[in-house]
């Protein structure tokens, strides 16, 4: 079993919900962001996304976009994320790891290689925005053979039989895009998202994550009461941006100031109980 | 377009992309989900668009009484004998209303996104052009209209960002990366992604993701298929060069497509080479580009060995992108078409050639087209034929060709 399916199996025995934060890596220095990354688990997250800088993230909000200006500044390469990888599972071989990413730096570091290399540092699935079924082949022989989990995204946009296409292949959990719209906008409202889960669950057995727009310890846990998880990002890069010096330096509030945001929003989802739901 | 035009057999060069989308290894799909829905049914209206003919019926229309086509293939007669070897023929197209071949485009998509119900268009821009093609539609057509313009840009185009903002569009500056096409075609991006419900995406060149770069071409393609007809009626025959500018390669595709057939023509892209080929500073995806994925499309791009995409540099507002279409990735891989380089001083100077020689002032794009035509016209005889594509007239590009000859306005 994966580390991804071991968490959302021990999750669902204690009836909780998980919560999934994102730090952006070398975000704004290589140090800060691990520093962040390993303060993670014991801050209540309970999967952690890791994004991969990229110059052109063209379905991410200004939010984002900054924090992979800041990364690619910050010295970010393929090699430093893996790098970054390994360095915190030298302390931690339980929290799975997902890096979020673009194709092209991927396909520049060459597909079977990331796969392996990935896997090697002990990274447990991908999720690759701008990479649709329809292009998934790219990425999917390598990361089977290697073992990585890849995450589909899916849309409210995307119709009812569309959805067998977006599960095929898919592993990990699966992420509800919740907004048409890019990062750090919209929030769904509750509505949308009692009218988009059952929708989905017919569709697929795999635990369900809702991202896009959550930045409140409130929305948090709306998310989990509908779905299986909550991705947080750009609440927490507003975070760390706030504390930067006018440079653009990491200061000493960076870390403490993002992990308690962090634990604020993992109390309230791990408040929710999911007893007796599916 | 005739109907034997558009039908290529199975070993033509004119049958791609295929069912995904690829032309050889280039080309797809790479968008977000929320995306992809779009694009099928952006390819399911497309192909129910071309089986009707009511809206080819449409389309001439609108091409014939409200662009102005068919733009007229001129003979260069001074220009030929100045440099003294091939004969010199110029494809139109800055007569075209609004001054480029952008609008060729615009108006094939815009009667699309009507049939598709939407009301509101989301354009990219680079020079210009293209948002000031779609700004013109809008007005046309009474559609809400969203330019977005790198901040660059709108400071060296603003003749063009006031026609734009006259034509009732909102031309929104993006200041992101260095401010130039690029990064209006990523905010382009992220607004189509936000307003998916009543928008509709009006790319204005040959690239982004499955099906905009064949029906750009497509819609393009009414360049090559008049010039065909054009130099049959001048000369009897067909060129031996035909020479277009590259940015996103719409104007080269359009004028390309209809010859991929005939391999005695000799199709040469022109590329911005900026500063120079090997100056770093330059817009040449192709000679000094890698394939990669951006924009939802594969093809060659200029990247750093992380896969970052690096920023170009042209003088010209409309080359300046680290892409290309895809299907010019495809015709350079497979030798088809070749894809060379003129540098803005080259391009500066034909500029001024062609001014003073035709009593044309072309757009510093196609100027790029006009300098690599201007290097190998006198190696060829008097008895060869080139047709350079004039993509669009150069009014937009006074102000930075009297800044470079240092003259104030
Ligand atoms: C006059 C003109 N020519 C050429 C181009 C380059 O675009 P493409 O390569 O798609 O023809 C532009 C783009 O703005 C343009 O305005």
């Amino acid at each position: 079993m994966s580390r991804i399916a071991r968490r959302f199996a021990t999750l669902r025995q204690q009836g909780r919900g998980a919560l999934i934060p994102y730090v952006e890596a070398c975000d704004p220095d290589y140090d800060t962001s691990l520093a962040i990354l390993r303060g993670m688990p014991g801050a209540g997250a309970d999967l952690i996304e890791v994004g991969v800088p990229f110059s052109d993230p063209s379905a991410d909000g200004p939010t984002i976009q900054k924090a992979a200006l800041r990364g690619l500044r910050g010295g970010s390469s393929m090699k430093r994320v893996l790098e970054m990888v390994a360095a915190f599972r030298a302390g931690d071989d339980e929290t799975p790891i997902i890096l979020m990413g673009y194709t092209n730096p991927i396909e520049a570091y060459g597909p079977e290689r990331f796969c392996v290399d990935a896997k090697a540092v002990g990274v447990d699935g991908l999720i690759v925005v701008d990479m649709p079924p329809e292009e998934a082949d790219l990425l999917a022989g390598p990361a089977a053979a290697a073992g990585l989990d890849i995450i589909r995204l899916v849309a409210p946009t995307t119709p009812d039989d569309r959805l067998p296409v977006v599960f095929n292949g898919a592993s990990g959990f699966v992420y509800y895009v919740s907004i048409t719209g890019v990062t750090g906008t919209r929030t769904a409202s509750t509505d949308e998202l009692a009218h988009a889960l059952p929708r989905l669950r017919r569709a697929t057995d795999l635990p369900i994550a809702i991202g896009f727009g959550i930045r409140t310890p409130e929305l948090a846990a709306n998310a989990v009461r509908a779905a299986d998880a909550a991705v947080v990002a750009s609440a927490l890069l507003n975070t760390l941006e706030g504390t930067l010096d006018p440079d653009g330096r990491a200061t000493a509030r960076t870390v403490p100031a993002v992990l308690e945001q962090l634990r604020g929003l993992a109390d309230a989802v791990h408040a929710v109980s999911k007893t007796g739901s599916k | 377009m005739s109907a034997t035009d558009t039908q290529a057999g199975a070993n033509s060069l004119r049958s791609g992309p295929d069912g995904r989308g690829r032309f050889g290894i280039f080309g797809g799909r790479f968008v977000a989900e929320t995306l992809m829905p779009l694009l099928l049914e952006l390819d399911g209206a497309y192909k129910a668009a071309q089986a009707d003919p009511e809206f080819r019926r449409e389309l001439d229309y609108y091409l014939k009484d409200y662009v102005g086509r068919p733009s007229p293939l001129w003979f260069a007669r001074r220009m030929t004998e100045q440099l003294g070897g091939a004969k010199i023929y110029m494809k139109r197209e800055e007569l075209n209303h609004t001054g480029s071949h952008k609008l060729n485009n615009v108006m094939g998509q815009i009667l699309l996104a009507r049939r598709m119900g939407r009301t509101r268009i989301v354009a990219e821009t680079g020079a210009g052009q293209h948002g000031v093609a779609t700004a013109t539609v809008c007005a046309l057509f009474g559609m809400k209209c969203a330019i977005y313009m790198g901040a660059t840009d709108v400071e060296r185009q603003k003749p063009n960002v006031f026609r734009m903002r006259l034509l009732g569009a909102e031309v929104v500056p993006v200041t992101a990366g260095a401010g130039t096409l690029k990064d209006a075609m990523n905010e382009a991006m992220r607004d189509w992604v936000t307003n998916v419900h009543d928008t509709y995406f009006l790319v204005g060149t040959v690239a982004g993701p499955h099906p905009y770069p064949q029906m750009v071409r497509d819609f393009q393609s009414i360049i090559g298929v008049e010039t065909k007809e054009q130099i049959m009626a001048a000369e009897g025959r067909l060129p031996d060069t035909i020479v277009a500018a590259i940015g996103g390669g719409s104007n080269a595709m359009g004028i390309f497509h209809p010859f991929l057939d005939d391999p005695e023509v000799r199709l040469i892209g022109v590329e911005a080479a900026g500063c120079g080929l090997d100056s770093g500073r330059t817009a040449a995806s192709i000679e000094r580009g890698k394939p990669g994925v951006l924009h939802g499309n594969r093809t060659y791009l200029l990247q750093d060995e992380d896969g970052q995409i690096t920023e170009a540099h042209s003088i010209s507002a409309g080359l300046d992108y680290p892409g290309v279409g895809p299907e010019h990735s495809w015709l350079s891989d497979i030798g088809r078409a070749e894809y060379v380089g003129a540098t803005d001083e080259e391009a500066l100077d034909a500029f001024q050639l062609c001014t003073r020689t035709e009593g044309i002032i072309p757009a510093l794009e196609s100027a790029h087209a006009i300098a690599y035509a201007a290097k190998i016209a006198p190696e060829m005889g008097r008895d060869k034929i080139i047709v350079i594509n004039i993509s669009g007239r150069g009014d937009k590009d006074i102000f930075t060709v009297a800044e470079h000859l240092g003259v104030k306005l």
